[in-house]
């Protein structure tokens, strides 16, 4: 720049572009994205979609191995398993149950654990000390066995399970936000918001909250992805839901049993697991560095 | 100064666990479902369900209950499992080894495999290699140790079937052990056939706990050896003429490991709690696969026992951690 001046300078600056356009200029966040919009379609359409009924049992074509394998039955694409029952529409039908567990105990967990944190961040004093002195025996459970525990004295079932999970997955959002508040309620606009003399909800609610949403979002999008392998380890257990639902986890405990007559009972589920845990998590950390302001610059 | 710090965390220590304690005594007593419902046989009349009762306490008030429970806790008695009729002890006691074994050598895994990852992909810096690790590395760090476990099984136990899918040890081998710490016993003692078979057992089950712990430690290290490795320090040992190596491992290392080591602290927590899992899938001798067993029969005081235990443990490692971290850094160390 030959004839610098201020002016210049700040119509030179590009604008930032926005969180949208930069989202969908990432191809990780856009793979991860795609494929969790297909587990929905595939949630939400299973029935159509599905080639067979998930529950179907066929005892003479029992264990048949996945197309291409010798043995193979046509119409039978990923195989059958130990009843006979078809695995791809087993699996389709499991995504119903993942999704569910995904978006209903993650977004619980999530607001519970975040109004906790935000009061604890805002208030401070003892509200604060409370809150951080549970969180801290809730750390000390290991969380596979306080889940287990819980669902075992709640019962089985898909309401205990996305109770489990809320139960002890609060404790993440909650520390984070509460970390995230104090360090807000420290800037300057918050102590302006003050001086011009809002109240204390409208500061937490109007001013605070919404910087603290980017971090929030990024933070649920990887909870889903715990809540999708929480309940297919309670499943793997057998403490979810019953045994005449199609689940991912159930699939898998049958699959263990049965891995030496049918490794693709096993597989199926796993792999389904696998990629929906990736996703949700390239999408969360996508999401992270999009929506971080800091990051951003 | 660091003795008033030990004090200090142990109070909070003790305060956490008295928290557990309480959370999970109330948990068990205040749902519905006990374990004399679970252990009657379905013709027992409401006398006998009554005596049952009174035979194990529960017939006592919740108070009361606790205060039993507590008193024994503190004099080292836990109670008796009501499914094994032994004592809660001596369970967890005969249980305990097989899971510390598999903990600690899933964390030295973890250490070795994460740190020399993190040390070539230091080396390799801004290269399609470095790419590489971390492409495989972000996928890596998604998968928890329950799909890791599986898809082992997958591969060692059925694609190309060369190590045991479950157990400990081969059965005819489990005789002859002093102690309950086989692979320890076995190694100090010589008998290395023995611990090649036990090695072979833990193979999977280590792998899966060390996988995601491993990927954490990649990440963190990597970042930090590339920070340290733009530091004064390392240029004046590049001008002395080091090698790219030399420099890594003996300059920029010593003083990237803090924050790794802090973090792998907090996250070995993360993998003795992934042993309740992932010894269950190999139906692996230890308190995890006990702790599962008892939950689903509502054994209460060995479920209590397990969860303390758990607690303790999960304890005792961060105040290990935080003294660490504080040992080795001078400017903490004189705070």
């Amino acid at each position: 720049m030959e004839h610098w001046s201020p002016a210049a300078t700040i119509e030179a600056e590009p604008r930032p572009p926005s969180v949208a356009s930069r989202l969908l200029r990432d191809p990780k966040v856009v793979c991860a994205g795609g494929f969790i919009l297909v587990l929905i379609v595939l949630a939400l359409g299973a029935p159509l979609i599905a080639p067979m009924d998930p529950l179907a049992q066929n005892l003479l074509l029992a264990t048949v191995p996945p197309a291409g394998f010798a043995d193979a039955e046509p119409g039978y694409l990923l195989g059958t398993d130990g009843l006979g029952r078809d695995v791809l529409s087993r699996v389709i039908f499991g995504t119903q149950v993942s999704l569910t567990v995904a978006f209903v105990a993650a977004g619980l967990a999530c607001l519970i654990g975040s109004l906790l944190g935000l009061l604890a961040g805002f208030l401070g004093g003892w509200v604060e000390a409370l809150i951080s002195r549970l969180v801290d025996v809730w750390m000390a459970f290991p969380p596979v066995l306080l889940s287990i525990l819980l669902v075992a004295v709640l019962g089985t079932g898909l309401h205990s399970v996305i109770a489990a999970i809320v139960v002890i997955d609060w404790t993440r959002f909650c520390r984070v936000v509460r970390t995230e508040t104090m360090g807000q309620a420290q800037m300057d606009y918050v102590i302006a918001a003050r001086t011009i003399g809002f109240s204390r909800p409208t500061i937490l609610f109007r001013e605070i909250l919404p910087n603290v949403v980017p971090v929030l979002i990024a933070l649920l999008t990887l909870e889903m992805g715990i809540a999708v392998v929480v309940e297919a380890i309670l499943s793997f257990v057998g403490l979810s839901v019953s045994s005449d639902t199609p689940t991912w986890g159930g699939m898998i405990a049958e699959g263990r049993q049965i891995v030496h007559e049918g490794w693709w009972v096993l597989a199926a589920p796993l792999a389904a697991l696998f990629a929906t845990v990736v996703a949700f998590n390239q999408l969360g950390d996508g999401l992270a560095r999009s929506l971080d302001p800091v990051l951003r610059r | 100064m660091l003795f008033a710090v030990i004090v200090n965390r142990m109070a909070m220590a003790l305060l956490t666990l008295a928290g557990v304690a309480v959370v999970v005594f109330v948990l068990l007593r205040v749902v519905p479902g006990d374990p004399v419902a679970m252990m009657i046989s379905p013709g027992a009349s409401a006398a006998d369900i009554a005596a049952l009762k009174a035979h194990y306490g529960l017939d006592a008030p919740l108070f009361t209950q606790f205060g039993i429970w507590i008193r024994g806790v503190v004099v080292g008695d836990f109670g008796t499992s009501i499914t094994l009729h032994l004592y809660v002890t001596e369970v967890l006691a005969s249980r305990l080894p097989a899971t510390v074994e598999l903990a600690i050598l899933a964390l030295l895994v973890a250490v070795i495999l994460g740190g020399s990852i993190a040390v070539a992909g230091t080396l390799m810096r801004r290269t399609a290699g470095e790419a590489a690790i971390d492409g495989l590395n972000s996928v890596m760090l998604a998968v928890p140790d329950f799909i890791w476990a599986l898809a082992l099984v997958l591969v060692f136990a059925v694609a190309l079937p060369v190590l045991p899918l479950t157990g400990r040890i081969d059965p005819s081998l489990a005789e002859g052990f002093a102690t309950r710490f086989y692979l320890a016993e076995s190694v100090l003692t010589g008998r290395f056939a023995d611990a090649g078979n036990i090695l072979s057992h833990m193979a999977m089950p280590t792998l899966a706990l060390a996988l995601p712990l491993a990927a954490v430690i990649v990440r963190l290290l990597k970042q930090s050896l590339k920070e340290a490795m733009l530091q004064d320090y390392v240029l004046l040992a590049r001008i002395k003429g080091f090698g790219e190596l030399r420099l890594v491992l003996q300059e920029a290392l010593r003083n990237a490991v803090g924050p790794t080591l802090a973090l792998t602290g907090v996250q070995f927590t993360f993998l003795i709690g992934g042993t309740v899992i992932v010894e269950r899938i190999f139906a692996y001798p230890g308190i995890g696969n006990l702790a599962i067993d008892a939950v689903i029969n509502r054994d209460f005081p060995l479920i209590q026992g397990l969860v303390l235990l758990f607690g303790l443990i999960f304890i005792l490692i961060n105040i290990g951690v935080d003294l660490t971290v504080a040992a080795l850094n001078p400017r903490l160390r004189h705070a």
